[in-house]
């Protein structure tokens, strides 16, 4: 049996650009054969962290190991043992996607076969056509082709999904779970919740170039205290609640003022959701929304930071 | 399974090639626009029967009938020296033969331009036989009109090599730009490629099509206007190459910074356009004044037609051509050192 050893670690990274810091300190440690997920709004250091990680960026200060080699004395054996994706690569339009998963083939010494990754990302039926065709979601297929192409032992995602319908998405979520399957380590970025809760082992919450929290999905769920969320709001006109004037009721762990009305955690669902409605009654004011939803890695993103993830 | 050869290099080398054959627009210009143009001018400029001056001559009719009978002028007989003046300054006659009050005749005329000098002495010549003067040297007249003498054959060597530029700067220039736009040149040094076997299929898929776009237009102008080669094929082809390898190297540097497709535009626009002027593509570059010339000569197209004129026009040997050719050499040198220094990959 040998060790697990990390097939990525970083430590006290920083790196600032001219008039803002992009990463102030962090530190992470990425197991082989895990899905490993840095989550953050637009702007939290999400991808200088990964373009760091994939020897493309320098930082500033702080230590990079990459499936223990390090990008100044290694940099070719890396380049052949990693699989990347960049946020918003235009491929060539006028080549066919055959064209363009044989030309990065060709980049490394060993490696799939072109027809294996295009059966892999179900493209067999564009691979004669030109890439300037492919649908986003198509395009994003032909990308992950191209990062997978050399059968990295650790592959980079940054932002697989931005931009995509829900269809597409989960499509490209099915193929990445394919490739975890295989034993392989992946580091991804994601500013959606979801994709992390779907895909990941473990996420980092980035914000302002720090890790703010960092654990499974579940854990960080679960560290709120409250499986479920009650958004509610009242009717114009009516007078505003206080801050804590409904923390007391019964299954109800905190409460807070957000946007356009007020939000409950809440342990228990069933005693807490008419314990609110019999309140709201004896004061006289009338409910103009009711929502409720599980507690996601949104909530938990709000609790830290006091901002929602879509408009942070 | 087939088995699949990845040669990085000739996989890069084929894309950049497919590229460049799916971009219409592309060939249209390497190809098509360089025939259009010697078509054009080839028309505009063919060799015409000597031209006729007209004239005018106001009064004696005997003067009018005596420069009837000479070659290459056109007589209108004028009732007036108003209206005489009045065409002359339309343009429509080059000269106007008038009565002088000393009995003699005065021409009055345009000095400056050539076709009216022309007049002064064909009608000078004229009066002057009919007045009964005799030449004391007898002369003779054979006319030379060779090929190789032609407009044609001047302009040929000189779109030759403007369009040697063209595609050379915009070939390097624009795919890379392009590239660096779409961040796939990022995605591209984030893989195991060799960045000088990347820069190498720039320079293979140049020469493949350098070999087509010479072609093509020398053989359109020896077969349609019959233009020569004098000199040797295999020095026309080093001239051809070097060249290619020259602007290469201005388009690498050109693209080397550039982050937008009109930032390059601009530059490549920066560096051309005196070339198209300076450089002796339609005229002479000796036109400009001595002040000039070391800038001039020093150009590169300057160099690339001179010596494309020199080898093709003129069948000069190694030896005339050798300065072309090392200033082609040093061009190329200086460009790509200094692109490859400050390329920016990211």
């Amino acid at each position: 049996m040998t060790q697990p050893t990390a097939a990525l670690r970083v430590h006290d990274l920083r790196k600032r650009y001219s008039d803002v810091v992009a990463v102030d300190g962090i530190a992470l440690e990425v197991e082989t054969g895990e899905c490993f997920g840095l989550l953050g709004p637009n702007g939290a250091g999400k991808t200088t962290t990964i373009e760091i990680c994939e020897g493309l960026l320098s930082q500033d200060s702080g230590a990079v190991s990459v499936l223990g080699l390090d990008w100044r004395r290694n940099e070719q054996e890396l380049r052949e043992r990693l699989g990347i994706q960049l946020q918003e690569t235009q491929l060539s339009e006028k080549l066919t996607v055959e064209e363009t998963v044989r030309l990065f083939r060709s980049f490394y010494p060993r490696g799939r076969t072109v027809d294996d990754v295009i059966r892999l990302v179900q493209l067999e039926e564009k691979r004669a056509a030109r890439v300037g065709k492919l649908s986003g979601g198509q395009k994003q297929r032909l990308a992950l082709a191209c990062a997978i192409v050399g059968d990295p032992d650790l592959l980079f995602l940054d932002e697989p999904t931005t931009g995509l319908d829900p269809q597409s998405r989960r499509q490209l979520w099915d193929l990445i779970e394919e490739f975890k399957a295989n034993g392989r380590t992946i580091l991804l970025t994601t500013h959606y919740m979801d994709e992390a809760e779907v895909l990941c082992d473990r996420v980092a919450i980035m914000d302002h170039g720090r890790i703010i929290a960092e654990d499974t999905p579940r854990e960080l769920i679960a560290s709120l205290g409250a499986e479920h969320v009650v958004e509610f709001a009242l009717a114009p006109g009516a007078v505003p609640l206080g801050d804590q004037d409904l923390a007391a009721l019964p299954g109800v762990r905190s409460m807070r003022a957000i946007d356009d009305g007020y939000e409950l955690r809440v342990a228990e669902l069933h005693r807490a959701v008419p314990a609110l409605l019999d309140e709201l009654d004896a004061r006289k004011l009338e409910l103009a929304q009711l929502r409720t939803h599980s507690a996601t890695l949104e909530d938990v993103f709000v609790s830290l930071t006091g901002r929602q993830l879509r408009d942070a | 399974m087939t088995p699949e050869r990845f040669s990085s290099l000739g996989q890069l080398s084929s894309v950049r090639f497919k590229e460049f054959v799916r971009e219409p627009e592309a060939v249209f210009w390497v190809f098509a626009f360089p025939i259009l143009l010697a078509i054009g001018l080839g028309i505009a400029f063919r060799n015409k029967p000597a031209d006729i001056v007209h004239v005018g001559v106001v009064g004696s009719p005997a003067t009018a009938a005596a420069l009837r009978s000479a070659h290459g002028l056109a007589v209108d007989a004028l009732p007036s020296l108003d209206s005489a003046q009045a065409l002359l300054r339309a343009g429509s006659i080059a000269l106007v033969v008038a009565q002088s009050d000393s009995g003699g005749v005065e021409y009055r005329y345009d000095d400056t331009r050539p076709d009216a000098r022309t007049a002064r002495f064909l009608v000078d010549d004229a009066i002057q036989r009919a007045g009964g003067r005799r030449d004391p040297v007898a002369t003779h007249e054979r006319f030379v009109r060779e090929p190789g003498s032609r407009y044609i054959d001047f302009v040929i060597p000189g779109l030759l090599g403007m369009n040697i530029m063209g595609s050379s700067i915009w070939g390097m220039g624009f795919a890379i730009v392009d590239a660096r736009r779409k961040k796939l040149l990022k995605r591209l040094i984030a893989t195991p490629m060799s960045r000088a076997q990347y820069l190498a299929s720039f320079i293979i898929s140049r020469l493949v099509m350098l070999v087509f776009e010479v072609l093509v237009v020398l053989g359109f102008a020896m077969l349609v206007f019959g233009v020569p080669m004098r000199g040797s094929v295999l020095q026309l082809g080093v001239v051809v190459l070097l060249s290619a390898f020259a602007f290469g190297g201005l388009g690498l540097l050109i693209a080397s910074r550039a982050r937008t497709i009109e930032g390059a535009s601009g530059l490549m626009n920066v560096a051309m356009m005196p070339m198209w002027v300076l450089s002796g593509v339609f005229f002479s570059s000796e036109n400009f004044p001595r002040a000039f010339q070391p800038i001039i000569q020093a150009l590169p197209l300057t160099g690339t037609i001179n010596a494309l004129r020199a080898t093709m026009l003129r069948g000069d040997g190694w030896h005339l051509v050798a300065p072309q050719l090392a200033l082609l050499a040093v061009w190329t040198v200086v460009t790509g050192v200094i692109a490859l220094k400050i390329f920016r990959w990211r």
